[in-house]
């Protein structure tokens, strides 16, 4: 088990990791979700040892590591651009690490044909890494991390560089890898869709500081706070801002919507409320719901769905429709919000109770 | 404003071309047509960056003609095109405030100071930098400095087309989301004929009315959104757009079934396979139910994305993905179906055209 | 005892903190020593105070080389930076010729500078030299042994020659570090060939300019070998810089105290111009 405990990491003043605790679990897979310098690629450095926290400490199996320098730890590591010995045939590439700790040949043949099979590189052994596809690039470095045998494996943006097909197909895998090694693999994405696709955990970051961590699902549906519930939404997710009435909020132009059951009991007030683009629908969903006013921007179609950009009271939301629905800017529309699905903020952006998912 | 006509274009990057495998750009002939909004998708080495450098004018293609509005542009330099470019990783003079970023073209062709300020004036709106006029463009955000390189093109008035390479790779997912639609805004509102190139289909479906999908050098379909979800003309198309792609089964059709290892399938439609042809039958996960009707499959995995599941199931020995809304049930004794109106039927990877379907 | 084995890496870095105290602070404090104390042999030493330092400071002679010092300085620091950046932007960017010219460039660079002086003064000798007697042949009397100018004109020369290369293998690995997309999106623009040097090329290459101009300075500043080689700080004193001067007055006159005040205050002159000079250069990038 790796754990962080408070750990912290600032450079020349600037706190680049706040306060971060994690357990991450042999045989798991673990996302590091966040914008681009939320402070995934620091945290990841700290993970490996790479880099000397601030404050904190870092902890490996129980034993404190602290301070322990990367070669000394069992750690591999992936990164975006495809990091490989280019004069190297992809066999020697994948062997290296086990050359390097003076593995014994057949050992060595064994490994290097096990993982070439796992990421189906067998039949370009021979060639060096600049014949080979982007994909397949990665799927080297992807390889050497695994003959490591490595305990803690860190990928970051692994599948950034590559298309977006490659990265579906790879990235479909990439699970089933996972669970062949018992490594704890941290994996580091600024996609939630990605986060999604790869399911396992979920660290959302934000600024420096993880803002929530569990299975990556309950992270989606039930985030803690706002700012987990944004990081954790592509589309972005929609807001609003309007006060609660007795079983009521009201929103901008006369718009109300029923209190979900569970949330009765909360004080009147100011609340935010958050909600995904497809819960926001032409058609009325029923259970209460009344339609809101909302001016259209743009729309963009998929071919089978549609996302139609509103504004509503200086908001931009985004709805998400199945099949072709296009709308002139400027067009008013009738929008109904799920109120089954909504996640409601108190003042502080703390979330004050995850919705209930509809059966 | 210009339509542009690809007349017979071919290019290889060899001296001496001789088999068709030695083109990276095999044949192209297709006409973009004045204010349009095109995407040319394709996986990398498919051609789309080859095509785009030869309208920009960074290559001279080998065979065939270029020309803007029946203007014959083949052997003029990029300068003397007209045109402007977004690229890949943001490019803005970082010396300059945003303002003389936006400025910049419209002083080296000479336009008078206050031509200059009242287009800038307007195009600086458009993108909403009007905050940061001016400041040093060098300590922008990436999609800041992506807007920058855009506004640099809208605010030449007299420009043929503005060519995108891959315009949101170094952009996050959120930014990502405002800059498409504000893209698709001011596509819009000015009218200009726009190529935009990318491997992701997202980007290429929102933005663009017409998605011109390429595949090893070739175009294989260019449509709408619509129709390449619906119809695609090759199986290629079927797999590379969608999320996940196009199930493909191998089958035998007769009039109007299709069987597949003992199932039989209905056709919306009867269809004709020329002889010897290998037919296959293409249905989007989209369109494939799972229920208690149907033939009878396992599920394997249960992927759940948020919005929807994806279901990997087999059926009949083959692998079949399925896409599932948010809160329906999945039955403990699953069972498949396909809606009619998603199949499509593929002789040798090219659909097979049928009364009904097209 | 992550601790300890931590700390021992320490060890490593003593070979190198021994060498630097062999190598500058030891002789640094005994010049800082010999430059407060009088000394008329014996080993017999007195405590003169800042006197050494006052009189150095008000030496017209001392003025006069620093002077001297500042104008070699500026002078190759005007004609090698925009002359390397010229031949850097004159470079092919690819293609074979490259190699070749990055070859080309690297050679004087390769050459000691004792022999570098060495050859330029038979080069300019003005009866066999090819130089010195091609100038006189234009009907130009030169000699660069009893001239001034023609001494200036050739310890100059004779510096350009050598060192301008440095600047070029800099200012093109600056170059080379910009990307095409900057040069299409400039065409694209309709940018004239000074606009691209001015507003793409120039700002990109600032950094390595930076240590250009810092490693020119501070080597031309220190200037020693070539120009005694050549001129021996001749005519007269006409290119006798600081640190031929220094020299003279350690060796030469055995005037130690003056000697190590004129080394103090030499120092930590490069010292603050570099200090000054970067922190200029740099400040726009921090913000």
């Amino acid at each position: 088990m790796l754990e962080l405990r408070n750990v912290t990491k600032s450079v020349g003043g600037a706190d680049h990791i706040r306060d971060v605790s994690l357990e991450l679990r042999h045989g798991t897979l673990n996302v590091l979700l966040g914008p681009t310098l939320s402070g995934k690629t620091t945290l990841m450095r700290l993970m490996a040892g790479l880099d000397v926290p601030t404050g904190g400490s870092v902890r490996f199996d129980g034993v404190d590591v602290t301070g322990v320098p990367v070669q000394r730890r069992n750690v591999a590591m992936v990164y975006q651009q495809f990091i490989n010995y280019p004069a190297m045939t992809v066999y020697e590439n994948i062997a290296s690490p086990l050359r390097v700790a003076g593995a014994a040949r057949e050992i060595i043949d064994r490994e290097v044909r096990r993982a070439a099979e796992i990421l189906r590189l067998t039949p370009f052994l021979d060639r060096t890494p600049l014949q080979l596809s982007g994909g397949q690039q990665q799927r080297t470095a992807l390889a050497r991390a695994i003959v490591k045998n490595a305990s803690l494996v860190l990928l970051d943006e692994p599948l950034a560089n590559l298309d977006y097909k490659l990265r579906e197909e790879l990235r479909a895998e990439l699970p089933r890898i996972f669970a062949e090694t018992g490594a704890i693999f941290v994996y580091a994405t600024t996609e939630p869709h990605e986060a999604l696709l790869l399911g396992g955990n979920t660290a959302t970051l934000s600024e420096g500081r993880v803002t929530q961590y569990g299975p990556t699902i309950e992270v989606f549906r039930d985030p803690v706070d706002l700012v987990t519930a944004r990081t954790f939404a592509d589309p972005p997710l929609n807001t609003i801002v309007l006060r609660k009435e007795g079983s009521s909020f009201l929103l901008d132009g006369g718009a109300t919507l029923p209190v979900p059951a569970g949330l009765s009991g909360i004080a009147d007030g100011a609340y935010t409320i958050g909600f995904q683009p497809h819960h926001l629908s032409l058609a009325s969903p029923g259970a209460g719901a009344a339609p809101v006013r909302a001016v259209v921007a743009v729309t963009e179609v998929t071919g089978s769905e549609s996302f139609v950009h509103l504004s509503f009271a200086g908001e931009r939301w985004v709805m998400l429709s199945l099949g072709v629905k296009i709308f002139e800017p400027d067009e008013t529309l009738e929008v109904f919000i799920d109120p089954r699905h909504l996640l409601v903020f108190d003042g502080d952006g703390r979330a004050v109770r995850a919705p209930a998912r509809a059966a | 404003m210009a339509s542009i006509q690809l007349d017979h274009i071919r290019h290889a990057y060899g001296a001496k071309p001789k088999s068709p495998s030695d083109y990276a750009l095999k044949e192209v002939h297709h006409t973009f047509a004045d204010g349009g909004a095109y995407a040319l998708l394709g996986p990398s080495g498919c051609g789309k960056t080859t095509l785009l450098n030869i309208i920009s004018g960074l290559l001279q293609p080998s065979e065939g003609r270029l020309l803007f509005d029946s203007r014959d542009v083949t052997h003029l330099p990029t300068e003397a095109r007209n045109i402007a470019q977004v690229f890949q990783f943001p490019v803005v003079y970082d010396t300059m405030t945003v303002f003389d970023n936006l400025a910049f073209p419209l002083r080296n062709r000479g336009v008078a100071e206050d031509e200059v300020r009242r287009r800038v004036g307007e195009i600086i709106e458009m993108i909403d930098l009007r905050d940061l006029a001016g400041s040093k463009a060098q300590r922008l955000t990436a999609d800041s400095k992506q807007k920058i390189a855009l506004g640099r093109g809208l605010v030449r008035s007299d420009v043929n087309a503005i060519l995108f390479d891959e315009p949101l790779t170094v952009i996050d997912p959120h930014m990502k989301w405002m800059l498409r639609s504000q893209l698709k805004h001011l596509h819009r509102r000015v009218g200009f004929t726009m190529v935009y190139v990318t491997h992701d289909q997202t980007e290429a479906l929102t933005f663009a009315d017409r998605v011109v999908v390429m595949y090893e050098g070739e175009i294989v379909q260019i449509g709408t959104p619509e129709e390449l979800f619906e119809r695609p003309r090759h199986t290629f198309v079927g797999y590379f757009i969608g999320s996940p792609g196009m199930n493909v089964l191998p089958v035998e059709i007769d009039g109007r079934t299709a069987r597949v290892d003992g199932l039989s399938i209905d056709l919306f439609a009867p269809v004709a396979i020329p002889a010897g042809a290998r037919a296959e039958l293409g249905i989007r996960p989209e369109f494939v139910r799972i229920g208690r009707d149907g033939f009878p499959a396992t599920i394997s995995k249960i992927e759940d994305v948020g919005r929807h599941r994806i279901v990997r199931a087999t059926l009949a020995g083959r692998e079949i993905a399925a896409i599932v809304p948010e809160d329906a049930e999945i039955p403990a004794d699953p069972r498949v179906s396909f809606e009619p109106r998603g199949i499509n039927v593929y002789a040798d990877s090219w659909r097979v055209e049928t009364e009904a379907g097209s | 005892m992550n601790k300890t084995w931590n700390n021992r890496a320490w060890f490593m870095v003593l070979p190198v903190l021994l060498l630097v105290a062999f190598n500058a602070i030891i002789p640094l404090m005994t010049v800082v020593n010999y430059s407060v104390q009088e000394t008329f042999g014996n080993n017999l030493f007195f405590f003169e105070g800042v006197k050494w330092y006052q009189e150095v400071l008000n030496s017209p002679r001392f003025h006069a080389a620093l002077l001297r010092q500042f104008g070699f300085t500026g002078l190759i620091l005007l004609i090698e930076i925009p002359l390397g950046v010229a031949v850097a932007l004159a470079m092919p960017r690819s293609g074979p010729w490259v190699s070749v010219c990055l070859v080309l460039m690297a050679l004087p660079l390769l050459i000691p500078w004792n022999v570098v002086g060495a050859m330029w003064n038979i080069f300019a000798l003005p009866d066999i030299g090819l130089l010195g007697y091609g100038i006189n042949a234009l009907g130009i009397e030169y000699n660069f042994t009893r001239q001034p100018g023609a001494a200036w004109f050739t310890v100059v020369l004779m510096d350009v020659w050598h060192w301008t290369s440095l600047v070029v293998l800099l200012a093109y690995a600056g170059l080379r570090s910009i990307p095409d997309a900057y040069y299409q999106a400039a065409r694209i623009d309709s940018a004239s060939a000074w606009s691209v040097f001015r507003y793409i090329q120039l700002p990109k290459m600032r950094r390595v300019l930076t240590i250009a101009v810092l490693l020119r300075f501070m080597d031309s500043f220190m200037v020693y070998t070539e120009p005694f080689v050549l001129t021996g700080g001749g005519p007269g004193n006409a290119t006798t810089f600081l640190s031929i001067d220094l020299v003279k007055a350690a060796l030469g006159e055995f005037n130690l105290g003056i000697a190590a005040a004129m080394s103090i205050i030499y120092f930590l002159m490069t010292l603050l111009v570099c200090w000054v000079f970067y922190t200029l250069m740099t400040k726009g990038e921090e913000q």
